[in-house]
C-alpha cells in the first residue's frame, strides 16, 4: 500500500519538477508546477512517518515560499522575450551538467551504504519529538537561524526604506 | 472501518455543505436587511410556497447553472478553470480533522465522531489554508484583466500575513491543553475549573485564552477575505477583485467556498475555544453515568452522542452568527489598515500573549 503511495508521488514530484523545469514559455505554470512537487514531496514525507516535516513543507514552501514566487512573477509580468536565447541555451547546458554530476555523485554513494533497517521510536517525526530536539540538542544552531533571519529581515526593510526616502 | 469513514464523510458533507453553505446565503441576505431595516430575500416561489425566502439558495443555484460560462480573452483557459477548483476544495476537506462528538463505546465498538483523528490535526488545517491562497490569486491572473491581478496580488499579500497571525494567536491555547489534536482538546474542554473556589466555569479555550479568541477570529475572518476584510474583493473599487472575469457556476464555486469557510471557521473556533461538543457542566461521564441506570449504556450513549453533535452544532451556528452580524456592522478597511492590524497589533499582541501564557503555566506549575 504505501509502497503504491510512494512511486505515485515520487512519480508525480519528478514529473512537475520537469514540467517546471522545461517550462518557460509561461512562468506562473512554472511556479504551479512547483507547487505540485511541493505537495508530492509532503506526501512523501507523510509515508516517512515525518508528519511535522510534511505539514511545514506545506505551510511554508508550497503555502508561503511559492506565492511570494507568484507575486513577484505577476508584478514583473515576466514574457519570454526578457531572456535572451543565447544565455538561455548555455544556462540549460549548465543545468544539465550539474544534474548528471549530482546523480551520477548520489548513484555511487548508494550501494552498500544504506544501513539495516531499525524500528521507529515513539512518537518519531511528532511535532513533540522533534521540537524537543530542536529545543534541547539543537538550540545553537536554532538561535543562530533566527539571528540569520532577522538580520534578512532587518535587510529588506533598510533597502525598501531607501527606495521610498 | 472504511463504511464508518464513508459515513462520517458523507455527514459533513450533508451538513457544511449541502445545509449550512446554502442556508448562509439566505442567512447573509436576511442578516444585511435587518441592519439595513429592509424585509430581505422573500421573492423566490414555488407554487405559492415563499417560506421567508428560504427557497432562494435553490433558486440562485438554478441561475449559476444556466448562465453562460465566460473565459475571457486572451485568458489561459486550464488555469483560469482550475483556479475556482484550488479555492474550494480545500475548503471542504478542512472539517476532516474537526470532531463533532466525542468517542463513544457500545459494547466492543469505539465510534469516534471525527474524519480523520490526526496527532497534527491543526497543523493540517494551515496547511489546508495556505494552498487555498492559490485559488484566489491564480483566478487573479489567469483571468487576464488588471482588476483580477490587482485583487490577487492583494489576496496573495493579505492571506500570507493572516496565516502567520492565525497560527501565533493559537499557540497560546496548544500550550493551555499540551496537545495539537483537535479531538484531545475538546476532551481537555469537558471539565470543570472552580474560579477561586467559589465561580464554576467551564474550561473552555475562550475563558483560559480570550485574547486568543479574538485574534483568531480576526485573523480567520481576514483569512477569508469576506468584508471588513475584502481586499482582494473590493467591490468599490476593483469591480468584483479576483473573480471579476468569472461567470456561472465556476462564480459559484468562489461564492461557495467563502461560505463554506464561514462554516469551517465556525467549527474550529467551537473545537478549539466552545468546548467543541462539549456541554458546560455536564461532562460525558456524567450524562452517560445519570441515564444508565434507568435506560441501559446503549440509551445513555446513543442520547449522550445526539446531545453532543447537537451542542457541537449550536455553538457552530452561533459563530456564524457572530462572523455574520461583524461582517454587516463593521465598515471597510482601507488596504494599509488591513496590514497594519496585523503586523503591527495582533502579531506583537499573540507574541505577548504566548510569553504570558508561558510564564502562568510555569508559576501554576511551580505552586502545583
Amino acid at each position: 500500500m504505501s509502497e503504491t503511495f510512494f512511486y505515485l508521488f515520487a512519480i508525480l514530484a519528478v514529473a512537475s519538477a520537469l514540467a517546471m523545469v522545461l517550462n518557460v514559455r509561461n512562468t506562473v505554470a512554472a511556479a504551479m508546477s512547483l507547487v505540485v512537487t511541493m505537495i508530492a514531496l509532503a506526501a512523501i514525507y507523510v509515508l516517512l512517518e515525518a508528519h511535522l516535516i510534511a505539514v511545514i513543507q506545506i505551510m511554508v514552501y508550497a503555502g508561503a515560499i511559492v506565492v511570494l514566487f507568484l507575486f513577484v512573477v505577476m508584478l514583473l509580468n515576466l514574457r519570454q522575450d526578457v531572456f535572451p536565447p543565447t544565455r538561455q541555451r548555455f544556462v540549460k547546458t549548465l543545468g544539465v551538467l550539474a544534474a548528471a554530476a549530482i546523480g551520477v555523485g548520489f548513484l555511487r554513494m548508494l550501494p552498500g551504504s544504506l544501513p539495516a533497517t531499525q524500528p521507529l521510536p515513539e512518537g518519531f517525526g511528532g511535532y513533540r519529538s522533534v521540537g524537543l530536539a530542536l529545543y534541547s540538542d539543537y538550540v545553537l544552531p536554532f538561535e543562530i537561524t533566527s539571528l540569520l533571519l532577522l538580520a534578512a529581515i532587518v535587510g529588506a526593510v533598510v533597502l525598501a526604506k531607501r527606495s521610498l526616502d | 472501518m472504511l463504511l464508518e469513514t464513508v459515513l462520517k464523510t458523507a455527514f459533513i458533507l450533508a451538513v457544511v455543505v449541502g445545509a449550512f453553505a446554502p442556508v448562509i446565503t439566505w442567512v447573509e441576505r436576511k442578516q444585511s436587511a435587518v441592519m439595513q431595516d429592509r424585509i430581505g430575500a422573500n421573492r423566490a416561489d414555488v407554487f405559492g410556497i415563499r417560506v421567508l425566502g428560504l427557497l432562494h439558495p435553490l433558486a440562485d443555484v438554478i441561475k449559476l447553472l444556466t448562465k453562460e460560462d465566460v473565459v475571457p480573452l486572451g485568458a489561459n483557459r486550464f488555469m483560469h478553470v482550475l483556479a475556482p477548483v484550488i479555492a474550494a476544495v480545500p475548503a471542504i476537506i478542512a472539517f476532516a480533522v474537526i470532531p463533532y462528538g466525542a468517542t463513544y463505546r457500545f459494547g466492543e465498538r469505539e465510534i469516534s465522531l471525527v474524519v480523520a483523528d490526526l496527532d497534527w490535526g491543526l497543523l493540517y488545517i494551515f496547511a489546508i489554508g495556505s494552498i487555498a491562497t492559490y485559488g484566489t490569486v491564480i483566478a487573479g491572473w489567469a483571468s487576464n484583466n488588471n482588476w483580477s491581478l490587482l485583487g490577487s496580488l492583494r489576496a496573495s499579500a493579505q492571506m500570507i500575513s493572516y496565516e502567520v497571525t492565525m497560527g501565533l494567536s493559537v499557540v497560546g491555547v496548544f500550550m493551555v491543553f499540551q496537545t495539537l489534536r483537535l479531538t484531545d482538546m475538546a476532551v481537555a474542554q469537558d471539565a470543570t475549573v472552580w474560579l477561586f473556589g467559589v465561580l464554576p466555569i467551564p474550561m473552555w479555550g475562550v475563558f483560559l485564552q480570550p485574547l486568543g479568541f479574538v485574534m483568531f477570529l480576526a485573523a480567520a475572518m481576514a483569512e477569508n477575505k469576506r468584508p471588513p476584510f475584502d481586499m482582494p474583493e473590493a467591490e468599490s473599487e476593483l469591480v468584483a477583485g479576483y473573480f471579476t472575469e468569472y461567470s456561472g457556476m465556476r462564480f459559484g464555486l468562489f461564492y461557495m467556498s467563502e461560505f463554506i469557510e464561514v462554516v469551517v471557521i465556525a467549527g474550529l473556533m467551537a473545537a478549539i475555544f466552545l468546548g467543541g461538543w462539549s456541554i458546560p457542566f455536564l461532562s460525558q461521564q456524567t450524562i452517560i453515568g445519570g441515564v444508565e441506570p434507568f435506560f441501559g449504556a446503549g440509551f445513555a450513549t446513543l442520547l449522550c452522542m445526539a446531545l453532543h453533535v447537537g451542542s457541537f452544532l449550536f455553538k457552530v451556528i452561533v459563530m456564524i452568527w457572530l462572523q455574520m452580524q461583524l461582517r454587516w456592522t463593521l465598515p471597510r478597511f482601507r488596504y494599509d489598515q488591513v496590514m497594519d492590524l496585523c503586523w503591527k497589533i495582533i502579531l506583537p499582541l499573540s507574541l505577548a500573549n504566548i510569553m504570558v501564557t508561558g510564564l502562568v503555566i510555569l508559576a501554576i506549575q511551580g505552586v502545583a
